[in-house]
């Protein structure tokens, strides 16, 4: 058990270093130097260029370290790594990359994640049910209407949400984390008001992901309905709720935990689109705002992050598997 | 083991079974007239048709026939377990009593473990792969004795667990750590858990080796004296059935076509299909020669008019290409269903 996790450790390790090496070397494929374009835009925007420009640049290069060979930027560049240092912002100056994932995480983890794990649960209850012969017909086909928005795509879910609900109907606020005029605190009246904004944000991203959950399942659990101790368990007598929830779903489960860690890798492009739309301060915001500025130490310390997040779930992942089927062995 | 006998007791003892009259003389199980359809596209095939037969507590029957002649199907519908496109269409499976085709979901769901049992085919997928045996057999109890206590619950698991004699840490085990021998003795702990009064075995030694097969045979043999329960074993193989059984049924397409004692089973086959199957078994006179029934057993849809086994019978009349033959009580309470003997009822 203690060589496996050291071993899985091991394995943690190697995935984020090669990570980090790969988010290292690709942007600086690039022949952008991002502190020069960065003044190029500042004088474009003020019309007014100095003359000692390539002076600025060069100490800015000096004082972010971009000025020393590649082989030395990687080794510091890894020794920050294993410390969560990933520098300062080039952008938002001094604002450190650490401080700004801080800053956007919870919002990105309370919505996104919050969605994803919503639509988990119902695409999977719905799938079962839908492949359960014992059902009642009308909730059997309770799944269909989500199997068809499964083919729409998230951004005009989001779109169309917006528009009806949001600027036709103004039931819902149409975009933002709160209210503008708020200012965050505990209060009750604030979280009602937070809760509010993050309704059609979740909705345009469970509406559209729901679908897919619901097909992996219903096909899973075709297959495990007829499996000889799902019969037997009728054969004993048991209630039906019973033979559902041990007998059938769980079993039926097992694959769907392994889809579940490859479906939080798409969190992100997921938050890049949703945030966007509804302009939540959100991880997916910081990032393409980054991206934009070419504010290189960002999209590292982002990138990163949410590489090492997955790596660390899909590891954390694996040690529940032997949980869940114990002929998982742990050898 | 003693306190299953105990058990046992104490359930004949119970008000509503204490009438002091020998139990053993009245059938504990009498199956009447049952008719089961399969609704197909291909039309609709009877899969059982007017079968009728009773046992008496401690009896053992076995039931044999070629794969379709509906041995699983008659299995199934004792137990109310036909699914869709299948139905019952008629009969009665009187248990101790109440005829279980009356009961309604909810008292079938009652009934099954605890009235009549199932033992399954395929016992090397019928234990729940990620609950441990223990987990299941608490799960069976506690369906049907909400309010047992714990620790009852828990000796009665080990104490069904003792009599298939299975050790205790069985009980916490997962059903991958065990053979597949094993598992079919869980499988009959299982089905012994409430003391039935009638204990349906489906084909449960299929996929297992002749060593394990004894083994498992001797368990049911044992546990069945042990709670004195009605068993019903289904197989095709002849000669395990003359080995365990007191009774042997055949099936031919659906019906039973003969039920007799093993003795006369095997001394004196009445129905022409029970002396082919008898004429199959090797024997050490004619060795080297492979004894087979001509023909293929018929698609259930399209059955031949008359008997159904008219088109590979020996003795073949022309009466039986156009009349269905009806059930014929010999002397001795045989029964077999065929014009040659329709007229010595």
């Amino acid at each position: 058990m203690i060589s496996l996790i050291l071993r899985r450790l091991g394995f943690l390790m190697l995935i984020i270093w090669s990570a980090s090496t790969i988010i290292f070397f690709i942007p600086r494929l690039s022949s952008v130097n991002p502190v020069r374009e960065r003044f190029a835009e500042l004088s474009r925007l003020t019309g007014y260029a100095p003359d000692d420009l390539e002076k600025i640049v060069q100490s800015f290069n000096k004082q972010f370290g971009l000025d020393l060979p590649l082989w030395q930027q990687y080794i510091d560049y890894l020794g920050n790594v294993i410390t969560l240092d990933f520098g300062y912002s080039l952008n938002r100056y001094p604002t450190t990359v650490v401080e700004l994932i801080a800053q956007s995480l919870p919002w990105t983890i309370g919505l996104i994640l919050f969605a994803t794990i919503l639509s988990f649960i119902i695409g999977n209850l719905l799938g079962a049910v839908a492949a359960w012969p014992r059902a009642p017909r009308w909730l059997r086909n309770t799944a269909l209407p989500f199997v068809l928005l499964m083919g729409v795509p998230p951004v005009l879910v989001g779109v169309l949400l917006l528009f009806f609900v949001g600027f036709q109907l103004k039931f819902l606020p149409l975009g933002g984390a709160y209210s503008i005029g708020l200012l965050p605190e505990m209060s009750w009246s604030f979280a009602l008001d937070l809760l509010r904004h993050q309704i059609l944000p979740a909705l345009s991203l469970v509406l559209g992901s729901i679908g897919g959950w619901v097909l992996t399942m219903r096909g899973m659990g075709i297959t495990i309905q007829g499996e000889d101790y799902v019969n037997f368990a009728e054969h004993k007598g048991l209630s039906g709720h019973r033979i559902f929830f041990d007998y059938y779903l769980r079993n039926a489960m097992l694959p769907q935990v392994t889809a579940f860690g490859l479906a939080l890798g798409t969190v992100v492009t997921s938050a890049i689109i949703v945030e966007g739309l509804f302009a939540l301060p959100g991880v997916g915001t910081v990032l393409i705002n980054a991206i934009r500025a070419n504010d290189f130490p960002v999209i590292y310390g982002i990138v990163l992050f949410i590489t090492i997040s997955i790596a660390v779930i899909m590891t954390l992942l694996e040690f529940l598997y032997p949980l869940l089927d114990p002929r998982i062995n742990n050898e | 083991m003693n306190s299953i006998v105990a058990n046992a007791k104490k359930l004949n003892s119970s008000p509503a079974k204490s009438n002091k009259v020998d139990r053993s003389a009245f059938p504990i199980l009498d199956v009447k007239n049952l008719e089961v359809t399969y609704f197909t596209d291909a039309g609709r095939a009877v899969a059982l048709d007017d079968v009728s037969f009773s046992l008496k507590a401690g009896e053992k029957l076995g039931i044999v026939g070629e794969s379709g002649s509906g041995k699983s199907t008659l299995a199934l519908a004792m137990m109310r377990m036909i699914k869709s496109p299948g139905r019952i269409e008629s009969g009665k499976v009187i248990v101790g009593g109440d005829d279980l085709i009356e009961l309604s979901p909810e008292e079938m769901r009652q009934a099954r473990l605890q009235k009549i049992s199932y033992i399954p085919q395929g016992a090397m997928n019928s234990l729940n792969p990620v609950i441990r045996i223990g987990a299941q057999m608490v799960d069976a109890v506690r369906a049907h004795m909400p309010d047992e206590s714990k620790s009852e619950v828990y000796d009665r698991c080990i104490n069904s667990l003792r009599s298939v004699d299975l050790p205790a840490s069985v009980f916490k085990m997962h059903p991958h750590e065990l053979s597949g021998g094993m598992k079919q003795r869980v499988c009959i702990a299982i089905g012994i858990l409430l003391q039935p009064q009638v204990i349906i075995a489906d084909e449960p030694t299929s996929a297992l080796d002749v060593v394990t097969q004894r083994q498992v045979m001797e368990t049911i043999d044992k546990v069945q004296k042990q709670i004195n329960a009605a068993v019903i074993l289904i197989g095709h193989d002849m000669g395990l059935m003359a080995q365990f059984v007191d009774k042997v049924a055949v099936m031919y397409a659906g019906r039973l076509v003969e039920v007799c004692t093993v003795r006369e089973m095997f001394t004196d086959p009445k129905h022409p299909y029970s002396k082919a199957l008898i004429n199959c078994l090797p024997n050490l006179k004619n060795k080297g020669v492979f004894q087979g029934i001509p023909g293929l057993a018929p698609s259930l849809l399209r059955l031949p008019g008359g008997c159904a086994f008219n088109p590979r019978c020996e003795s073949v009349m022309d009466i039986c290409k156009t009349q269905r033959p009806e059930v014929a009580t010999l002397d001795g309470g045989r029964v077999v269903t065929c014009h040659k003997f329709t007229g010595e009822a």
